[in-house]
């Protein structure tokens, strides 16, 4: 038996359940794949070349465009709509349920995104050197390819959604604020059915490296697949990762009714804001985002299991969410931390709903995926619980909390029960 | 370019806009958007394309010439006479 939160003492209306999940991260294109890497800690991180930066790493995903796009929407789209598209479809067949037959119209789309129109300008304004910045070589598919809607825009085209379609700039909180925004919009009725999660096309702006890199925050390893290391004290900065996690949410009576499987449980959130700096975190307000989630799901912190890191692997970030764990779960001898950026990098609006899907599996597993690369651990990072290297087992786990923070100050925490 | 070359250009833009559809039965007579699954910013791809490729400016009100190949053939062979194939 899982111990009760606020969440299953309200009708099954308003409880809100993941049945479907579908990703594509540098280490896997499904969820089976990617739980797999994590369990055998194969990284996804790759040597990367990009225009004007150079050579760097990333972790890249070789996902199939094709599988649910015609070539010509590949080439119409952006790279961030055919993540979408993919994991939108792999979510929805995951979910098992009768899309021929589902209306369309009761359908909502709510995709998370760090930044979205930075690969485009920068192609258009490399096309339009080339003819002497004459703008009328500048393509009038910037318009649609830009449009902050765009990601979730191109999914909807592609399943033929009629429902809301948007995308939630939440910088790199946004994974979770895209699951946050398809489970509030289930429970004020806008939608019967979700398709809610993020995407990252980062990798694809030369930009997001050269910022990166002029802040001293870009990650630097001789070795890729070590370079993404937080909590290490040779940790160096991110390394920037594509990728998309789109989960099927459901409302819990719906889902019972048409037997469908349940992978978990929203039963907590929390959003929050530091509002003291532009790209420094403060632990305190994210510790107060933590414990907003846990009282909003009627939770102690000594019943969370997992605890799924944001940590970037940049010196200051790492620390001042240990910091702030530690305010928060230090008393707490059962609950296990990790990170699994470690493994892909940093996939920016994805890195939440990914993060929290490779630890989903544990419901079931009951098997802890380490944080890799810690060869000196951190002192200031030593948190109690912190999984390192090799997977830990554990008796039971019912309840994950997410972390996804961003810049300007945004933090986000979901919950997640196993049901 | 000759007309044949013009064609064969043409042919090389729609492989790049319309990489689904097969280009080996296009019928020259016939209307593109018969043939193919073209909207109207393909057309404007088109366009942009020739611009970019051979600086050939197509004004808004000739789009109409665009319509099948045999009617772009016609319309561009007095702008890509001295154009030089590459």
């Amino acid at each position: 038996m899982i111990a009760p939160n606020r969440s299953s003492q309200l009708p099954d209306e308003q409880r809100i359940v993941i049945t479907g999940i579908g990703l594509t991260a540098p280490n896997g294109n499904d969820w089976k794949t990617f739980r797999q890497a994590l369990l055998e800690g194969r990284s996804g991180v790759q040597p990367y070349e990009i225009r004007y930066f150079g050579k760097t790493l990333a972790g890249i995903c070789d996902f199939d465009t094709q599988r649910y796009q015609s070539k010509k929407d590949v080439r119409r789209g952006t790279r961030a709509g055919s993540v979408g598209v993919y994991t939108a479809n792999e979510a929805i067949m995951h979910s098992g349920v009768d899309w021929a037959n589902v209306d369309k119209s009761r359908v909502g789309i709510y995709v998370g995104v760090t930044e979205h129109g930075n690969v485009e300008t920068e192609n258009e304004i490399y096309v339009i050197k080339g003819f002497d910045y004459d703008t009328s070589c500048w393509s009038h598919h910037h318009n649609p390819r830009t449009v902050a809607n765009n990601p979730a825009g191109e999914i909807a085209l592609n399943l033929g959604v009629t429902g809301p379609h948007y995308t939630i700039g939440a910088a790199c909180a946004a994974g979770n604020a895209g699951l946050i925004q398809g489970a509030q919009m289930l429970r004020l009725d806008e939608c019967d059915f979700a398709i809610a999660g993020g995407t990252s096309e980062s990798i694809h702006t030369f930009g997001i490296f050269a910022s990166f890199n002029s802040q001293n925050a870009l990650a630097v390893h001789e070795d890729p697949t070590k370079a993404s290391r937080p909590f290490d004290t040779a940790r160096s900065g991110i390394v920037v990762a594509e990728g998309g996690c789109l989960y099927t949410l459901e409302r819990l009576s719906d889902a019972k009714a048409r037997g469908a499987e349940i992978y978990g449980e929203l039963v907590g959130y929390a959003i929050n804001t530091d509002a003291t700096d532009f790209v420094l975190p403060n632990p305190e307000r994210q510790a107060q985002c933590v414990e907003l989630a846990l009282r909003r799901a009627g939770l102690e912190a000594n019943q969370i299991d997992i605890v799924s890191t944001h940590a970037t692997g940049t010196n200051s970030g790492d620390a001042q969410e240990c910091k702030a764990l530690r305010s928060v779960f230090d008393h707490c001898p059962n609950v296990r931390i990790n990170n699994t950026k470690s493994y892909i990098g940093h996939a920016m609006g994805a890195a939440g709903a990914l993060e929290l899907a490779g630890n989903l599996s544990s419901f079931k597993d009951r098997v802890i995926h380490p944080t890799i690369n810690v060869d000196e651990l951190d002192p200031e990072c030593a948190l109690n619980g912190l999984v390192i290297n090799e997977p830990q087992e554990a008796q039971q786990v019912d309840y994950i909390l997410n972390n996804s923070f961003g810049m300007l100050g945004i933090n986000s925490v979901v919950i997640i029960g196993r049901i | 370019m000759t007309p044949a070359e013009i064609r064969d250009e043409i042919l090389d833009i729609l492989e790049d806009i319309s990489p689904d559809d097969d280009l080996d039965d296009l019928d020259d007579s016939k209307p593109f958007r018969e043939q193919l699954e073209l909207d109207s910013m393909d057309f404007l791809d088109i366009v942009m394309e020739l611009r970019k490729r051979h600086r050939v400016r197509i004004p808004e009100e000739d789009y109409g010439n665009l319509a099948s190949m045999s009617s772009t053939v016609s319309y561009l062979e007095p702008k890509m006479k001295d154009i030089e194939k590459a």
